[in-house]
């Protein structure tokens, strides 16, 4: 198993991700600079969270035209697994490889705390270690992770059983309170048609030892690396 | 070449006497140039001429200091080569006129300090002091000062791992943004200052040059008045992104041994950071300014030297390093320029368009620099208050709940849930709690970090209240369990010209000393800030002090949260009872008087040195200090963090109000199984600590006896709410 992650100037959840990796693998991860023009032989891709080129332009916008990104546009075709997180996500759908779009939070206000999670549809690969409808703890920091999408594509990840998470509270309640950051139907994470992309705000690469406060994103990770093993 | 009159002397905030020392320093007329050199270098910013006297006084050593104030930021040793460098420092006068930019640029100038001496950040910690919550321009002012804080900190991927806020009316027109960075840096790799090697190159990295910033040290050496809105130009703007980029190529270059020197362009910009770098070396420097990367056109010598643009070092390589370092930031894309050479002529040798704009003697212009030992006057003690000055509550559960829900209380969640606190994945106590912990990265151990201060005892008896900040650090640190190990104090004060206020500074300081000395506690860096007064009225005596401890294993870490229900409270300590500036006083009467808990430093030290060895035995399943508010406070904040209430059952000669809500210093809550609790209280007879049984934990309330039966729910709303009600815009 080898697994690679992309690394932009501004990029400052990479050692984080890096770390995650390597406690669920068991060796380090390719850690790969956005200057580079060729991926290594990789089975899981990690786009990680941070303010790629400083978010400046529009976040994700800078990064996701960076030279690295159509090599990794290349392997999703392929069906090559892509973790994208936080500033990944944002990358993500600036590239096309996800839908939709991720807007400033509607409070205006970054937000860092732990949020639970309802899994709303299974995918084995990235969340098999859960059940769907079970809820899961991870923490967001972010100041635009307010997810939107037109009301067609909406439905489509809906029917299709695409939405990942959505921002509930602990006993698995999708409302209005429970939503963070105004996300178009509690929206924290989606995959792509063919499955083989997770795109998430929140970052389970944070809660992965209960020193640091809860395991979810352990877990995670274990049946993520498990399963492409 | 503007012609110097009195007029622009005196604008450029020199003296008359200051003026005559020019002259005889140089012998002529300065030039235009030299004049804004010479100011921005004496000015108090930079001089710490009304300070320096009092600060000289204060403690900094002790075995594990490896380097104490004078460099970019401080630096302990934490064992096994490592070592923690850290600094405070103010950014009050532009936060005020711009509090986002202001605020940032406060944020990123700290961290600056601290990697420019080779460590990289691993957290930041702010001291805020606003306003009165209903003055007009508070709101405005928390919400664009979090955001800047927020949004440089986040941006660079550096935990802001907590602080602390005050609200009063005497910084109503002078806030207090003190930012605090801790790094982590091999003990056998750690960078200084001083110029050396005659010949090597002068290199300049990081952002471009710009006209942003120019006598930022100045108007932070002045009062406000009316017009002070009008400064808003002279406040720097920040950007992060750069500074990300300049962090990872400063210490990629420090990987190497390229480098012979290097300091950070912050206050006074390039004239600051090169004056220092060969006053500290005892050499000279030539720059040649045409070579400065300028983003504005036709920029003066004056303008160049006295920019405070942002994000951008100085460096001295050793000889023919050039190319490696410059590969290094051009692939992070920052701008890399030799702009001169370290000189054997002891002088600063400035040269633009062929021409010498500037030629100034370098250590008479350092040593030469103003000090004054101003006036000052005592504060007298006032006298205590005793609990029977005090009417008793009517209702304890009104009263709590007054106390809990007041702005000196209430959480600061709305804060800190706006800065990304968890990044870099070694955050193992959040915002919060008495300190903030962060693992020192792939070991074992961990850093304790905390900031404190009561403006409002600093005002009341300038002593007591320097010892107390002191000391509520070090309590800090020891409820987690961590081992204190040093200081940074932020002074922020009025107008030393004041006797009184200079007084404040000076009793401050005495108290500060006492603690640090009680407690083996050095000073290891730190910042002045002063003159912050508008229309001749000055700020509450505020000496922020951030203080680090260490962990030796990071899973004997405390924290405040009740664990269990059946679990036994204990109180470490004892209390007189005395009700000055306490809050209750201030809430529920409305007086703001009387003296402030009297601070014991042997009591102190001996009642921490308990606590923490408690924590490292495991004996305590919850540890918490006792401060602003008293001892119903500290147990109601353990409640609402554990979601676990508690009956109380406090025997006291006191009356109930003294027992509750007294501020008695050097005392802690702790909890433990009723065996332990057993163990405990015959260990703390043998030590002579006064350890008293108060309670039980358990269920959703707080009881207590007769007088009080109140939901942990009840009082986490007050709580909760009151910040964010604070910060809604009525309407929306």
């Amino acid at each position: 198993m080898k697994a690679a992650v992309i690394v932009f100037p501004g990029s400052n959840c990479d050692r984080d991700m890096k770390v995650a990796i390597e406690q669920s693998m068991g060796h380090s991860p390719a850690m790969v600079w956005h200057a580079d023009t060729d991926l290594p032989e990789t089975d899981l891709i990690a786009i990680p969270g941070g303010f790629s080129y400083g978010d400046y332009l529009r976040c994700g916008a800078i990064a996701g035209n960076s030279p690295i990104m159509r090599e990794v546009v290349k392997k999703a075709k392929v069906g090559t697994p892509i973790l994208a997180v936080c500033n990944g996500f944002q990358v993500a759908t600036e590239t096309g490889m996800l839908p939709g779009a991720l807007l400033r939070n509607a409070n205006q206000k970054f937000i860092c705390k732990d949020v639970d999670l309802k899994v709303a549809a299974n995918n084995e690969r990235f969340v098999g270690a859960f059940e769907t409808g079970q809820t899961v703890r991870f923490p967001v920091a972010h100041h635009d992770g307010n997810f939107f999408t037109d009301d067609e594509t909406l439905a489509r990840l809906e029917g299709e059983g695409l939405i990942a998470f959505k921002y509930s509270d602990e006993d698995g309640n999708v409302t209005d309170t429970t939503n963070i950051n105004g996300s178009r139907n509690n929206i924290a994470g989606i995959y792509n048609e063919a499955g083989n992309i997770l795109g998430l705000m929140p970052h389970p690469e944070r809660l992965i030892s209960d020193q640091l406060g809860g395991t979810d994103g352990k877990t995670f990770f274990d049946n993520l690396i498990n399963s492409l093993s | 070449m503007t012609e110097i009159t009195k007029e622009i002397v005196s604008e450029h905030g020199l003296s008359e006497s200051e003026y005559e020392e020019v002259l005889k320093i140089l012998g002529r007329v300065p030039n235009i140039n030299e004049l804004g050199i010479f100011s921005v270098m004496w000015s108090e910013h930079c001089s710490y001429k009304s300070s320096k006297k009092w600060l000289k006084t204060l403690p900094t050593e002790a075995p594990w200091v490896i380097c104490g104030p004078g460099e970019n930021a401080g630096v302990v040793d934490i064992g096994d080569g490592q070592a923690a460098i850290f600094k405070m420092e103010s950014h009050n006068h532009p936060s005020y006129i711009e509090p986002y930019q202001g605020a940032a640029t406060g944020v990123g100038g700290i961290m600056r300090d601290v990697f420019t001496m080779g460590a990289r950040p691993i957290a930041n910690m702010n001291a805020l002091r606003f306003g009165r919550p209903d003055h007009p321009k508070t709101r405005h002012l928390v919400s664009g000062v979090v955001s800047g804080v927020g949004g440089y900190g986040n941006c660079m991927g550096i935990p802001t791992v907590g602080g602390e806020t005050n609200f009063h009316a005497s910084y109503d027109g002078n806030i207090l943004v003190n930012a605090m960075t801790v790094g982590l840096a091999d003990t056998d790799n750690i960078f200084y200052s001083a110029a050396a090697g005659i010949g090597n190159p002068v290199v300049y990295v990081g952002s471009k040059t710009g006209r942003d910033g120019i006598h930022g040290a100045t108007m932070a050496s002045a009062e406000f008045d009316d017009d002070s809105e009008e400064k808003r130009p002279t406040v720097q703007v920040g950007d992060p992104f750069t500074e990300k980029l300049l962090l990872e190529a400063c210490l990629e270059l420090m990987a190497t041994d390229a480098i012979v020197a290097i300091q950070d362009m912050g206050a006074a910009g390039l004239t600051s950071s090169s004056f220092e770098m060969a006053d500290k070396g005892g050499v000279g420097i030539q720059l040649d300014l045409d070579n400065v990367p300028m983003r504005e056109e036709a920029m003066t010598p004056y303008e160049i030297m006295l920019s405070e643009s942002q994000e951008r070092m100085l460096m001295i390589l050793k000889p023919g390093r050039e190319g490696e370092a410059k590969t290094i930031f051009e692939k992070w894309e920052l701008d890399f320029a030799v702009i001169g050479k370290v000189t054997d002529t002891g002088r600063m040798v400035l040269t633009m368009g062929g021409e010498i704009v500037a030629d100034l003697p370098v250590a008479p212009l350092a040593d030469s620099a103003p000090e004054y030992d101003r006036p000052w006057v005592k504060t007298e003690c006032p006298d205590p208050i005793k609990a029977s000055d005090v009417s008793a509550p009517a209702d304890l559960k009104k009263t709590l709940l007054k106390i809990m829900g007041s702005s000196d209380i209430a959480s600061r969640k709305w804060i800190w849930e706006q800065y990304d606190h968890m990044v870099m994945g070694d955050t193992i106590q959040r915002p919060g709690g008495d300190a903030a912990v962060v693992r020192i990265h792939g070991t074992d151990k961990a850093l304790a970090i905390t900031t404190d201060c009561t403006p409002r005892y600093c005002y009341a008896h300038p002593e007591t209240g320097g010892a107390q900040a002191v000391a509520e650090t070090w309590r800090n640190l020891t409820a987690t369990g961590a081992l204190p190990l040093a200081i940074t104090d932020c002074m922020n004060f009025g107008n030393p010209e004041r006797p009184e206020i200079m007084g404040q500074f000076v009793g401050c300081i005495e108290g500060m000393r006492d603690a640090c000395i009680a407690l083996d506690y050095p000073v290891v860096s730190g910042n002045v800030s002063l003159y912050n007064e508008t229309n001749g009225t000055g700020i509450f005596p505020t000496p922020a002090i951030g203080g680090i401890g260490l962990l030796k294993q990071s899973d004997h870490m405390a924290t405040l949260a009740f664990k269990n229900s059946g679990e036994v409270i204990l109180v470490v300590g004892e209390a007189s009872g005395d009700m000055g500036q306490s809050i209750y006083l201030k809430e529920i009467e409305g007086r703001e008087e009387g003296a402030p808990p009297s601070v014991d430093l042997a009591i102190e030290r001996k009642n921490g040195d308990f606590v923490r060895d408690a924590i490292h035995a495991g004996e305590l399943t919850a540890c918490h200090d006792i401060s602003d508010g008293g001892l119903l406070v500290a147990i109601s904040e353990m409640a609402l963090a554990g979601n676990c209430g508690a009956d109380l059952d406090l025997v006291s000669d006191l009356p109930l109000h003294a027992a509750c809500f007294s501020e008695d210093q050097a005392r802690y809550i702790v909890t433990a199984t009723s065996e332990t609790a057993e163990k405990l209280l015959e260990k703390a007879k043998l030590a002579n600590v006064p350890l008293q049984l108060i309670g039980t934990t358990g269920h959703n309330e707080l009881n207590f006896g007769t007088e009080l039966s109140i939901s942990i729910e009840d009082i986490r709303e007050v709580y909760s709410n009151w910040l964010p009600d604070l910060m809604t815009v009525p309407g929306n």
